[in-house]
């Protein structure tokens, strides 16, 4: 039986602003299990990031402010405990990778510095003991020569090495989560594969949990045990990654694989999603995806769907068109 | 055209998002919400009024010299009292306002056309003539500024420079002698936005050169003008102010701040007599603070990267 | 045989780098290293490669944007760097640019209208009603409404912008268009959008494009040729279809066994490649490759390939093909 290592239950997150308030994060619920790869899918904007810092803990106040809603992990409540308890949590059960490595990193320290730093911190090594921890964590990471590695600068890397090293840094104190936010974005695709790989690998080897945050359904393919689709700081769609590519229920999510051109399967034009993404500020309790949905009916325009299983294995979505026979407006 | 190439319908909510402003009136709404600035801006408001309306509900007239009434102490006819030649010193106060501050914005003026038309042509064209005219620039920053003005102050007096024209000279060296750092900055800027994507975007429609400056790089760098303008409004004050106090600057009987405060020369005067120079000392300080809390709040307002 | 509107001969940008007390240069990134290749009227060809490789300063050179180190760019015959400044001027709004930021690619001080339309002024129209009409046709063709005329840049999302780029790049009835990663910044079903924006337009006005893109999957889709760059220098060209069913470069393979396939029942033997792309500053000998290679052997270390024609229009520089 796999555990569940976090459980966002009606996680609402907000953002003040001087326009009005914006629900990044509106009524989020749900599971990442022990040693499973969940893939958060979803457009700028929609409240996918948001949602990890949240769970992080990482939101700038103000503006933004988790105002309810629960994040259990392995069972406690993170939203209630002390700052102390958190920073205890933060880097040691739960850490954390950006889209952009070179701003995460310290130009002016060398790369052993940064990695042997928390180690020394968190886990209490001496300088020595920390130094070879170091060098083992680097070259789990797939990077050879690891001592010249240990007394360089990060400008003195590319892009996908300083991705390499976060991901070190980030697994210095064995986390039990990973997040990474969009860890590949700012890659060539040929290094996004050796990111994507040792992601795997990493997961195989240490059986992490990986909160991944992505916008590339071929990412999402590849890497996810479990995906979870979101559109407008809400959860629209979640289901196995099998049961979500075979069976994609939301039209939104449908619209998204079929809006992406895939290589070898050339066809005449794409399928479009009409329109853009909502403007976030004061949303109505509607379906906020109607104005671009070819399925549209009366009540999405002023009713927002019921999330629920729709399907076999655990496949929830939030829409109209699969309540018709379970509710009569 | 097919469907999605359609005008996009947009919902309510982003309709009413669009009530945004334009660059100007964001900038407009951050300054008003910073009361340092407000403050600011109403105590130069009020300098304004002072100096400009003041003088003409004075019973006094500038030239009523009576040496019976000289050095007297503030009073209920001499609200400010008077000075060694009995002359009303809230009158001369204020219209040494006219020229301080006539001095100090005319002087920025001209600083600020030659700044921005220079640095503009440096940054713009580049290459020899970029090199010429920030070359010539340095030479006017290497220049100490006080003592140069001090001797082109001595030269005007014995040129016998007629006293009520030598301000305009006084307004044209100080612009002249400033307009370096304006430049410096203006060049600097349009640096940048060559190498912005909407410029090479000019470029590759074929826009003239008349077109490029004045519509695309100017109005990107008026947020850096209208700030380092403002702030050397106030240098400019005070250069007067100091040249005046020399004695160098504007001289008596055309009245300013500067050379109203020289009388704290006199140590009977300083110690014995202190209306003769708190008022037009106190007129130099408002005025700068007020001058310096506008800019600092256009910086912040017309600065893109902070965000309120 | 079809008319050659663009043709590159050699052509070659080095950017130097200055090092120094007094600035001199000490080196050169070569980011266009010798690369030649046609572009047909009416056709799109499209551009991929990695970062680094060299395929946007392509772009912009050949519209004379930045200045070329070496090597002839013939637009209709005419050879554009022998061209004195203010007949490019007048060249220019036959080839239009349109950039891969939506956002940096917009004056934020210019309001939409004007932006569009503002080059009709500097080439001849001067009726301003003339220009305002014109304005709104375009806007409409690229799915922008006529209420926006005077809204500022940053009032509109990703997407929109990139319309008015396109409509901005469009208003002169351009003939050939250099899309510069016209959709790498834009969200997926955005992105949709503007790929068949751009494949309406160039069904409708015959345009040409050269579509630069680091993505193999839109470049498959739109168009009908494609170059792959690697470090400066093209290593393979041909027809997409030839291209996508008989890759011949190893780096071509590479590339695309790299992209993701939204389908988690795909499986693919992977030609995952080892090492960083090496600096153009400092690029490998021989053949630019060889470091990454799976299949490099001495002769790659010592000697570049030829670029050469393998029959079938398809060209590649390998030594093993």
């Amino acid at each position: 039986m796999v555990k569940d290592l976090v459980e966002f239950r009606n996680l609402e997150t907000h953002f003040h602003t001087t326009a009005g308030t914006v629900k990044a994060v509106d009524n989020v619920s749900f599971t990442i299990r022990e040693g499973e790869t969940l893939c958060v899918v979803g457009e700028s904007g929609c409240g996918k990031s948001v949602t990890a810092m949240s769970l992080m803990q990482l939101i700038e106040s103000p503006p933004g402010k988790i105002v309810g809603g629960e994040i259990l992990f392995e069972g406690r409540d993170l939203l209630k405990l002390s700052k102390r308890d958190m920073s205890k949590i933060r880097g040691n059960e739960i850490s954390m990778i950006f889209q952009e490595p070179m701003s995460s990193l310290n130009p002016v320290l060398t790369i052993g510095h940064q990695i042997s730093e928390p180690l020394m911190l968190h886990m209490l090594l001496d300088r020595k003991a920390a130094k070879k921890r170091a060098i083992e964590l680097i070259t789990l990471v797939g990077i050879s020569r690891p001592d010249k590695i240990f007394d360089s600068y990060p400008h003195e890397l590319s892009g996908g090495m300083r991705q390499r090293i976060m991901i070190a840094i980030a697994l210095s104190c064995d986390p039990k989560l990973l997040i990474a936010d969009e860890p590949t974005t700012a890659l060539d695709v040929t290094i996004q594969a050796q990111i994507l790989d040792l992601m795997r690998d990493i997961k195989q080897k240490l059986n992490t949990s990986i909160m991944l945050i992505t916008h590339d359904l071929g990412v999402v393919a590849e890497m996810a045990d479990y995906v979870v689709v979101m559109y407008a700081g809400k959860v629209i769609e979640e289901a196995p990654v099998l049961e979500l590519f075979q069976d994609p229920q939301h039209p939104y999510t449908k619209g998204l694989l079929k809006a992406k051109p895939i290589i070898n399967q050339k066809q005449e034009r794409l399928y479009s999603i009409p329109g853009q993404v909502p403007n976030p500020i004061d949303l109505e309790d509607n379906c906020h995806f109607h104005d671009r949905c070819e399925f549209c009916m009366d009540i999405c325009k002023v009713k927002q769907p019921p999330f629920r299983t729709h399907g076999k294995d655990n496949h929830k979505s939030a829409c109209w068109l699969y309540e018709e026979e379970r509710e009569v407006l | 055209m097919s469907a999605d190439v359609m005008p996009i319908t947009e919902n309510k909510n982003t309709k009413k998002a669009k009530a945004v402003d334009t660059p100007w009136k964001t900038a407009f709404r951050r300054f008003t919400r910073n009361k340092l600035a407000v403050i600011g801006f109403i105590m130069i408001v009020f300098m304004f009024i002072l100096c400009f309306l003041g003088p003409v509900f004075s019973p006094h007239n500038l030239f009523d010299y009576s040496l019976k009434n000289k050095n007297l102490a503030p009073n209920s006819m001499y609200w400010l009292g008077t000075d060694k030649l009995g002359r009303d010193i809230l009158l001369r106060m204020m219209l040494a306002g006219r020229i301080s501050l006539l001095v100090g914005f005319v002087a920025t003026f001209i600083a600020v056309m030659i700044g921005a038309t220079l640095g503009a042509l440096a940054g713009f064209y580049g290459k020899i003539i970029d090199t010429i005219i920030m070359r010539v620039a340095d030479i006017f920053m290497a220049l100490p500024l006080l003592p140069i003005l001090i001797i082109l102050g001595a030269v005007l007096s014995d040129l016998k420079v007629d006293p009520s024209s030598r301000i305009y000279y006084l307004m044209v060296i100080i612009g002249v002698l400033n307009w370096t750092t304006l430049a410096r900055l203006v060049r600097g800027q349009i640096l940048t936005l060559r190498e912005q994507e909407f410029m090479q975007a000019t470029e590759a429609l074929g826009l003239k050169d008349g077109r490029k400056i004045f519509k695309h790089l100017l109005p990107n760098t008026i947020p850096v003008i209208i700030v380092t303008a403002t702030l050397s409004v106030a240098g400019a004050i005070l250069t007067e102010s100091a040249l005046s106090f020399l004695g160098v600057g504007v001289v008596p009987p055309t009245p300013s701040w500067g050379n109203m405060i020289s009388a704290a020369n006199n140590l009977i005067d300083f110690r014995k007599r202190p209306w003769l120079w708190i008022p037009p000392g106190m007129c130099i300080l408002i005025t700068s603070v007020a001058i310096n809390l506008i800019g600092d709040g256009l910086r912040d307002a017309l600065d893109p990267k902070t965000k309120k | 045989m079809k008319e050659v509107l663009m043709q590159v001969d050699n052509l070659k940008k080095y950017f130097p780098i200055t090092g120094g007390v007094f600035q001199r240069t000490v080196g050169n990134v070569k980011a266009v290293d010798d690369v030649s290749f046609r572009i047909h009227r009416g056709e799109s060809l499209g551009l991929v490669g990695e970062s680094g490789c060299g395929k946007s300063t392509i772009g912009r050179t050949i519209l004379r944007l930045n200045e070329k180190t070496d090597g002839t760019v013939l637009f209709q015959g005419k050879d554009l760097y022998k061209l004195p400044k203010e007949e490019l001027r007048r060249m220019r709004p036959k080839m239009q640019i349109v950039f891969q930021d939506p956002f940096s690619s917009l004056n934020p001080r210019i309001k939409v209208g004007q932006a569009i339309g503002e080059a009709l002024y500097d080439h001849g129209v001067t009726d301003s009603k003339v220009v305002r009409e014109r304005v709104l046709e375009t806007m409409n063709i690229c799915g922008l409404a006529s209420y926006q005329y005077d809204r500022y840049p940053h009032e509109f999302s990703g997407g929109q912008r990139q319309r008015i780029g396109i409509a901005r790049a469009l208003i002169m009835n351009p003939e050939f268009i250099v899309a510069d990663e016209p959709v790498s910044a834009l969200d997926v079903s955005i992105q949709a959008q503007i790929i068949n924006l751009l494949s309406d337009l160039q069904r409708d006005k015959q345009l040409t494009y050269l579509f630069i893109s680091h993505d193999l999957s839109v470049v498959e889709h739109l168009c009908d040729r494609v170059g792959v760059m690697y470090l400066g220098s093209m290593v393979e060209m041909s027809s997409t279809e030839e291209l996508f069913r008989n890759p011949l470069h190893p780096y071509t393979k590479a590339l695309m066994s790299a992209i993701p396939v939204p389908d988690p029942t795909y499986k693919r033997d992977r030609v995952v490649l080892q090492g960083d792309i090496p600096s153009p500053a400092n690029p490998p000998s021989g053949c630019k490759f060889h470091t990454r290679c799976p299949i490099a052997s001495d002769i790659c270390k010592q000697q570049a390939p030829e670029y050469r024609d393998v029959g079938n229009d398809h060209l590649v520089a390998c030594h093993f093909v």
